[in-house]
């Protein structure tokens, strides 16, 4: 047998993923017809048959990808299913909103059917999280995941469908790409009927998703900068660094990628840092680190989300217990590469004079990588904290909090979320942390300014539910040729009672 | 100009001349005096371009031979991959592309046997009258009035005499009709104990797809059980998902011993027909296979189309997007009747397939014509009139749904004027 089939045959994963779209189009259409009651019903379903699975998942996450942690993978899931509905489960974006003052309604228009690029490092975060925010917002959503997590997340994403089916979600409205592949995918979401494309990933998942024509939020990569000031409490900030530094290995793109210590609080932070689990780097280790963290071609990724312990191993030394590994460097310039982005828990150790020093520090290890997402500070001097925000490249500082959970939003009242908006500086539409909000739009009825026009009242109005037109249908033509004239009468009463009653 | 290459046409007209004089005057003529002066040019999905350029979505699709719109671009892609490699083939010898659709169909398709293939769905209806009759030794063949089953030696005299008498092809003595839905007249008819098969097309298309009585269908194969006849299901319109599963008769829970499938199986593309049977039915198969013989009837590039039609069917998508149009023309045609009820009166609706009843012997002409002229083509049931068929394709999108019923809803005024001037 010759391993190349006789024949030249079409592409059938892609004409299938194709009908998968169709498949979205119609469940949108059943959708626009639900309310904010049946809408909450599907969400509220959906969350507690993901919170319900989030310690499997976690579990199966990292066996899968080899990456993170399972008890943060768990706490993640957990945020990103049950702690999205608390915190967006009250609002309704779904009702038309009456602004009397501006003499507007506004009716929700819903992006339509969204394609989900879903990364390796936060495989069913990111599938609970977008899934539901879909739902939310009464859009229908294809989920496409990274190759290495393609089978977690297929099963989650068959496990939300099925729950937010049998609570009334309209059929087809999450789905999942089973084989996703760069070409396919490249096709996918270049498709016209697709609304929206929300890619979290590498950037050259974010570049494709806006090459693909249309509209698309997509966020560059994250490198996140974090001070320590002499004003900040050094025990406290240490154990969140530590703590946010080690949290699913570093995987969430908004952790810590290297530290500014002013330096005199430098020698007692590395003290505080060493109590919380960090190790301390000699320079040899930190050779060795910046060697196999760093190939020719760029971040090794084999790394990524690995434990501390193994990444020491790996490296060539031993550093029992370490939760993360502090990597001390004299330059804090791109030409070092340990202070770009690292998404294992290895943060580079830098001192700085003052707040001048740590500004133009910061500025430059961001001005390859890290434009517009995420800084830290760990101070109480609101001027430093002022300063170091207005200067930076970046669209959100924690303050005070691990940048890993704070800028993500769910140590901070940013709003939790798995997609962080990196803005016009880091070629992103979005700035913001990715909530509903940014899923739905809305048609605008707008009033005449003139006083004299008032404005109508549309209390209780629903656009799903209207009065039927009253007019009757044009009277019946009498045919004569029509044999069955007393058949047609009755029809026609029955069409009339019929409209009757859906009317009412 | 029109320059194909092969040929030229100055315009439309010179078209229309030619085909009135060497091809059929008298159907080219009735089209337009009906007022549809379309000649087919460009086709894409589920949309005809007039040769003039004039854009129609199609709802007629022949009867489902377009199931998946017109060029689909994965089965354009399967036939010239097989062109590479195949061509008709040869009859007399087993082949690997006849093999493998048989294989696909039977084992899709419960209770069947055997696949045996034609070029049309004639040609398999005629295949299928044989199998009754050599299985049973039994010569008589009972069928609807107003029944359709393609216009062959044998299946021609099953249908209408407005299709056999004409060419003195009805053979009284021998093929016997009876009313749909009487299961009393059935009965009569089976009971003389000398019939070979009852053939019966699931929904009767050309008939405007009246629908089976409750029981009915499930009645007519317990009294061929009774009576020692064999139940020919033609699925040629009814099948290949139409219904919302494979098969229309899976739907209404029969089991047939042999049903016929064409049209759709070609994917519009290259023809093909194929009789399945039971293994009573397929007997001949093992005494003398070489009885039925057909040059192009399983012509190997169409088995591989076909094999890849039932792929394409079968796959979950498809089949979500079936219930997705049934469910969307079903709520939608019940608004229509609501708002245009004084001509529109009525609704016979199986899955893709429905037929839209209009309150004049000469309904469904008229809003044919209306919706010709809204950009729609669905044509009217050649045996009953008042019944427009209105047959939507299985893959096609909520956008062009919507766009149908809009254009639809336009028409309607202009159809109610057609029939208004008729009456008077």
């Amino acid at each position: 047998m010759p391993e190349q089939a006789l024949l030249k045959i079409p592409d059938a994963a892609y004409e299938q993923a194709m009908l998968k779209i169709e498949r979205a189009r119609w469940a949108v259409s059943r959708f626009q017809m639900m309310d904010h009651t049946a809408t909450a019903r599907v969400v509220q379903a959906a969350a507690a048959a993901a919170y319900a699975k989030s310690q499997f998942y976690a579990e199966w996450a990292v066996r899968e990808t080899g990456m993170g942690v399972a008890a943060h993978k768990r706490q993640k899931n957990e945020a990103c299913s049950k702690g999205l509905v608390e915190l967006y489960g009250a609002e309704d974006f779904v009702s038309p909103r009456i602004d009397a003052a501006s003499k507007i309604v506004e009716l929700p228009r819903p992006a339509g059917v969204i394609f989900a690029l879903i990364p390796v490092t936060n495989p069913v975060s990111t599938i609970y999280f977008k899934t539901l925010m879909a739902l939310m917002t009464r859009n229908a959503i294809i989920l496409s995941p990274h190759p290495g997590g393609k089978s977690v997340c297929a099963d989650a994403a068959r496990m939300l469908a099925q729950a937010a089916q049998a609570a009334g979600a309209p059929e087809g409205a999450i789905q999942v790409i089973d084989e996703p592949n760069i070409p396919l995918i490249e096709k996918l979401i270049a498709d016209a009927r697709v609304d929206l494309v929300v890619a979290t990933g590498g950037p050259a998942v974010v570049k494709a998703a806006y090459r693909s024509g249309n509209p698309a939020l997509g966020v560059g990569p994250g490198n996140a900068p974090v001070l320590v000031d002499d004003t900040a409490d050094l025990k406290l900030a240490a154990k969140r660094i530590v703590a946010s530094k080690s949290f699913d290995n570093s995987i969430l793109c908004t952790n810590e990628s290297t530290l500014l210590a002013f330096s005199a609080i430098a020698d007692a932070l590395l003290t505080a840092l060493r109590a919380e689990g960090a190790h301390i780097c000699t320079p040899e280790e930190t050779s060795k680190l910046r060697n196999l963290l760093f190939t020719d071609d760029g971040f090794n990724t084999a790394i990524i989300g690995k434990d501390a312990g193994i990444i020491a191993r790996e490296a060539g030394f031993t550093a029992p217990g370490a939760k993360i590994l502090v990597t001390p460097v004299d330059l804090v310039q791109p030409e070092e590469k340990l202070v770009r982005e690292k998404l294992c828990p290895v943060l580079a150790f830098a001192r700085v004079g003052g707040i001048g020093q740590a500004i133009s520090s910061a500025r430059s290890m961001m001005r390859t990588a890290g434009r517009g997402h995420s800084a830290a500070i760990h101070s109480h001097n609101e001027a430093h904290i002022m300063a170091f925000s207005a200067a930076l490249p970046a669209l959100r500082v924690a303050v005070n909090a691990g940048c890993s959970l704070g800028a993500s939003g769910f140590e901070t009242y940013l709003g939790p979320s798995m997609t962080i908006g990196t803005g016009f500086a880091g070629g992103s539409s979005l700035s913001e942390n990715l909530t509903p909000r940014h899923l739905v739009q809305f048609a605008r009825i707008a009033y005449n300014r003139e006083s004299s026009e008032i404005f109508g009242n549309f209390a209780g109005l629903d656009p799903l539910n209207l009065p039927q037109p009253t007019a009757a249908p044009p009277a019946a033509a009498i045919l004569e040729q029509d044999s069955t004239a007393l058949r047609q009468k009755l029809r026609q009463i029955i069409l009339e009672e019929l409209s009757a009653v859906l009317a009412a | 100009m029109f320059d194909y290459g092969h040929f030229k046409f100055e315009n439309k007209q010179e078209c229309l001349d030619t085909a009135i004089r060497y091809w059929n005057p008298d159907k080219t003529l009735f089209w337009q005096k009906a007022g549809i002066d379309l000649v087919i040019g460009r086709r894409e999905g589920y949309c005809l371009y007039d040769m003039d350029g004039r854009r129609l979505i199609d709802l007629h699709l022949n009867g489902g031979t377009f199931n998946f719109g017109h060029r689909h671009p994965e089965l354009i892609e399967t036939l010239k991959g097989a062109l590479d490699y195949f061509d008709i083939g040869n009859h007399w010898f087993p082949s690997v592309a006849r093999a493998a659709l048989s294989e696909a169909l039977i084992k899709a398709t419960p209770g069947m046997k055997y696949a045996i293939f034609g070029a049309g769905g004639a040609e398999a209806v005629d295949i299928a009258i044989k199998s009754a009759r050599y299985a049973t030794k039994r010569r008589k063949i009972v069928s609807i009035i107003k029944g359709y089953h393609g216009h062959g030696g044998l299946s021609v005299a099953t249908g209408d005499e407005r299709f056999s008498k004409i060419f003195l092809a009805d053979q009284p003595d021998v093929f016997f009709h009876v009313p749909f839905n009487d299961i009393g007249a059935m009965e009569q008819a089976l009971k003389s104990g000398d019939i070979a098969a009852l053939i019966m097309e699931t929904i009767p298309a050309t008939y405007g797809f009246p629908l089976p009585n409750e029981g009915y269908l499930a009645a007519c194969k317990a009294l061929c059980e009774k009576y020692g006849a064999l139940y020919i299901a033609d699925e040629v319109q009814t099948g290949l998902m139409r219904c919302g599963e494979l098969w229309g008769w899976q739907t209404y829970g029969i089991q047939p011993d042999i049903m016929v499938t064409a049209k759709g199986l070609s994917g519009g593309l290259y023809p093909i027909s194929a009789c399945l049977v039971n293994e009573r039915a397929g007997g001949w198969l093992n005494e003398d296979g070489a009885a039925h013989i057909s040059t192009s009837g399983g012509a190997e590039l169409g088995c591989v189309v076909g094999h890849k039609v039932l792929e394409m069917l079968l796959r979950p998508e498809t089949i979500a997007n079936v219930h997705a149009v049934s469910a969307f023309f079903h709520e939608m045609m019940a608004e229509m009747m609501r708002r245009h009820g004084d001509i529109f009166t009525g609704v016979r609706q199986r899955g893709v397939i429905l037929g839209l009843e209009f309150n004049h012997p000469e309904g469904a002409v008229y809003a044919s014509r209306a919706l010709y002229e809204h950009g729609i083509w669905a044509i009217f049931s050649s045996l009953d009139k008042r019944v427009l068929q209105w047959k939507p394709g299985v893959l096609l999108s909520h956008a062009m749904c919507e766009e149908i019923i809009d254009r639809f809803d336009a028409a309607m005024p202009r159809a109610r004027e057609l029939i208004r001037a008729a009456t008077k």
